[in-house]
């Protein structure tokens, strides 16, 4: 797996430069917004599939994002506001961090009161809360969206160059890596994952669970937040519709297509849908037929992802004690503290 | 105003009703099979498809409407056969998964067969006037139409599985699966069944809506989400807590939406509110959500076998 993740990172690095000044433009175009998707994907992924926190409504995070760089441009072209409006990239980061932060500390705090279930929707029903919010704020476009007139502005880089939108789109991805792969590997880490395997246990040693998935909670969210300063640098028209909650289980599709509790699934899964998506609309515009197709067996069959796959391939499988050995390691996509009280299942 | 009032606790009521159609589905599939379906808003776009359909093709809209309701049941049935079925014992991620996917597939089928316009739904002419009330307060009659078809579908429903031997099975099923079956009772057919129940119930919905919105695609992934609000905050599993939900959320939504910027112009400057209340109204059953989850995260009426 590790060797895996390695070349994929070095596929990343060398094919969408290369397509760029051969002059295959589009493909640039399809990487960057699969390296962003990426990132908010990786980001899900530390609290989905270290701890076993199903949320679905990360989309959110990614329109925050977008609208910390386009509400600050369009006063600075259009005037109004004059304490945001802006066309430098701190700003934006430093909104796009901001704002993440307080709504996922907000909603977290409330949404994480709940378990299971309860979790799934409510995470759902806060980012179509953020929705129609952005829907009916009129002055910035409402239902139909704004267009951002001028890219974010950092000393030494231009990200109206493709080249240079990529490379900082492909560092972040990389970062965020390296800081979820030291996160997963800490003691706020183990206790987070600890806490997905037996909440009960955690608590007897004395762990405020709440507390460390709280922190997790936000620490995606800012990620996530962050991806979405990156997207709006790189689409320059932001709509609400790139935040509706089909968006948020778009996803969370990735992580689980790739792999949650894999460090590089998340990125499987965003660079197989992504390819899929596009291989898909080129043959149908009825695509979404065959991709909710797809959805649907890779959940019926592909249990541990795509990553799972790779790392435990079903024909070196010797026996089913060992297929059930690599799905509990990976059957965290979920709520893990569930079983003991599954037992009645065998109907 | 006060008649202004009056009509708009009567539209509050009425999508009250339509989202006590829907979340009794939802609550149905969950209390019993433990199952979350975010395709449950599909069927209600059936539903609305069907009708509309049927009703252009025989010319009545009773007799569309009669004819959507087995199809609808159809639909139901057979989804829960070849997929749903195999879910059951998959944690609620899965379940969330595919019928995502689920959606993605029918909105698909629905464009492919109906194409992407939406149908408007003609209604006969009993039904397209209005009614005075009471001295100055005229209502659409297929509005009254819907909120008394509702409490009938609410009523049945309390007798269907309170006071019948298939509701108590239900019941049963509800507290202890396993028990059930041991009883010799076949748990797979009676899976199958509440899942086909539920699904005519927003396919029900959706006929009921379609004459005044039209059956369009993705009609169900906008209610959905108001519809899990609804079950949040009555209390996941609970019938009564749906139905109360389903009239507050119904009636404050409607509130909000009418009388929020009159009540936002007593507190600041008028521009200001008119930026201000779309937003807040928008918001507003999020909001409730929240207060509700921070004082009780179990819901309001959480049920008590759980």
């Amino acid at each position: 797996m590790r060797w895996f993740s390695i070349v994929l990172l070095l596929i990343l690095a060398i094919v969408p430069p290369v397509a760029f000044i051969t002059g295959h433009a589009f493909w640039m175009d399809l990487f960057t917004r699969l390296v962003v998707l990426a990132i908010a994907a990786v980001a899900l992924n530390l609290i989905l599939g270290y701890g076993g926190l199903v949320s679905f409504g990360h989309a959110a995070y990614l329109g925050l994002g977008a609208y910390a760089v386009g509400i600050p441009v369009y006063h600075a072209t259009y005037g109004g506001f004059d304490s945001i409006a802006s066309y430098n990239g701190f700003v934006h980061l430093g909104i796009a961090i901001a704002v993440s932060a307080v709504y996922a500390l907000v909603t977290g705090a409330i949404s994480l009161r709940t378990r299971g279930v309860n979790f799934i929707m409510i995470t759902m029903a806060f980012g179509q809360m953020i929705f129609y919010a952005i829907v009916s704020l009129e002055t910035y476009g409402g239902d139909d969206g704004l267009t951002i007139d001028v890219r974010s502005e950092f000393p030494g880089i231009n990200l109206d160059n493709p080249l240079a939108l990529y490379g900082l789109c492909y560092g972040s991805l990389v970062l965020v890596l390296y800081l979820v792969y030291r996160i997963s590997n800490s003691r706020f880490g183990l206790t987070l994952q600890g806490a997905r395997s037996n909440e009960e246990r955690m608590r007897a040693i004395g762990v405020d669970c709440y507390r460390y998935r709280l922190t997790a909670y936000v620490i995606s969210g800012v990620i996530c937040g962050y991806a979405g300063f990156l997207l709006g640098n790189f689409t320059t028209f932001i709509s609400p519709e790139m935040m509706d909650w089909t968006r948020s289980g778009e996803i969370m599709f990735m992580v689980i297509l790739g792999g949650a509790t894999y460090l590089c699934g998340p990125v499987i899964g965003a660079l197989v849908f992504i390819l899929l998506e596009h291989l898909l609309s080129e043959i149908t515009v009825y695509w979404h037929l065959p991709f909710g197709l797809l959805l649907i067996a890779s959940v019926l069959f592909l249990r541990g992802g795509l990553a799972g796959a790779l790392s435990n391939p079903p024909w070196f499988r010797k026996d089913r004690s060992s297929a059930l050995a690599s799905d509990t390691s990976t059957a965290a996509s979920g709520t893990a503290t569930k079983a003991p009280t599954r037992a009645d299942d065998d109907v | 105003m006060d008649s202004i009032l009056f009509i708009q606790l009567l539209n509050g009521l009425q999508l009250g009703i339509l989202l006590f159609l829907l979340s009794a589905g939802l609550t149905l599939t969950f209390g019993i099979m433990d199952f979350v379906n975010l395709a449950h808003g599909s069927f209600y776009m059936l539903g609305a498809f069907f009708c509309a359909s049927l009703t252009l093709a025989t010319g009545s809209f009773w007799l569309g409407a009669l004819l959507a309701l087995p199809l609808t049941a159809i639909a139901g049935f057979v989804v829960e056969k070849l997929v749903i079925q195999h879910l059951y014992r998959r944690d609620h991620l899965e379940h969330v998964l595919a019928t995502f996917g689920l959606i993605l597939c029918i909105d698909t089928l629905t464009h492919l067969y109906w194409g992407p316009e939406g149908i408007a739904v003609p209604l006969p002419a009993v039904l397209n006037g209005q009614i005075e009330l009471f001295e100055g307060v005229v209502f659409p009659t297929f509005r009254l139409l819907i909120i008394g078809t509702g409490c009938i579908v609410a009523l049945g429903l309390y007798l269907l599985v309170n006071h019948t031997r298939v509701g108590m099975l239900i019941r049963a099923g509800a507290s202890n699966r396993t028990m059930v079956s041991a009883l010799g009772i076949d748990i797979k057919a009676l899976f199958s069944a509440v899942f086909a129940l539920g699904a005519t119930l927003a396919g029900v919905a959706g006929m009921l809506i379609a004459p005044i919105t039209e059956a369009s695609i993705g009609m169900g992934n906008d209610i959905i989400i108001t519809t899990f609000v609804v079950i949040i905050i009555g209390g996941i599993g609970s019938m009564k807590g749906a139905f109360l939900a389903a009239l507050l959320i119904g009636m404050i939504d409607t509130i909000g939406r009418s009388f929020l910027d009159d009540f936002f112009k007593v507190l600041m400057s008028s521009e200001a509110a008119e930026t201000a209340a779309p937003a807040v109204s928008a918001m507003l059953i999020y909001i409730l959500m929240a207060i509700v989850l921070a004082v009780r995260p179990q819901g309001l009426f959480p049920p008590s076998s759980r």
